[in-house]
């Protein structure tokens, strides 16, 4: 299947892209996410982050769908 | 409605929309940028926002201020951009019939704004360096 991914902040940065899109058959964010991990050095644990489809927040054990679009949500500090 | 504003927030315009007849009341908060941060000497800082998902959440604190106190408006608006020393990177406004209401949602808004809403900080030192407050690379317990 297909997704989006964006990026923001720290995350953007160390990708050095806003945007992408991939070709996955990995089900959940979470599990995304690992991969992403270990491919591009990205320092934050999965546990430090939030994860929204679709412009929503979901659970990181969600299950994707093709089209989706994933935004992994680094610790925030707005204010 | 909460706003992501990439050009200086227009507090006199935002205070404008808390008027109302029944007002007694009206309390509003202003975070500024500060030149310095746990010891560090600050130049400027960056504010990066997930626009579509911070004015939703953000607009959601609103609502949730306005079920849980008795207030007549709440408004709130959060700058991205690089900004200064003094700059207003939020304000938060509300006004109620009595005092109490507004000073308790004006709080709850801010804090929760800061809690929950996707919007990131870069603190730019006078050394140099630069960081992403609250994404250190490791997590400290507890």
């Amino acid at each position: 299947m297909q997704l989006t991914l964006k990026y923001f902040a720290i995350l953007r940065e160390q990708r050095g892209l806003s945007e992408e899109v991939i070709e996955t058959e990995l089900a959940t964010a979470a599990e995304v996410y690992r991969e992403l991990k270990d491919t591009h050095g990205f320092s934050l644990n999965s546990n430090q982050l939030r994860i929204a489809v679709n412009d929503q927040f979901v659970a990181s054990d969600t299950i994707l769908k093709s089209g989706d679009t994933l935004v992994f949500i680094p610790p925030v500090a707005g204010g | 409605m909460f706003c992501i504003q990439p050009s200086p927030i227009q507090i006199e315009k935002l205070r404008a929309q808390c008027l109302a007849d029944r007002a007694g009341a009206y309390t509003s908060f202003e975070g500024w940028v500060r030149d310095l941060n746990e010891g560090q000497k600050v130049n400027s800082l960056e504010y990066e926002a997930y626009q579509v998902l911070a004015e939703k959440e953000g607009t959601s604190i609103l609502a949730e201020a306005r079920e849980r106190w008795d207030i007549l408006s709440a408004v709130a608006e959060h700058r991205v951009g690089h900004l200064a020393i003094g700059d207003c990177a939020i304000y938060v406004g509300v006004s109620s019939q009595h005092r109490a209401a507004a000073f308790e949602a004006c709080r709850y808004i801010v804090d929760s704004v800061k809690d929950r809403v996707p919007i990131w900080k870069k603190e730019h030192y006078t050394s140099g360096s630069t960081e992403w407050i609250n994404c250190h690379k490791t997590i400290e317990s507890g």
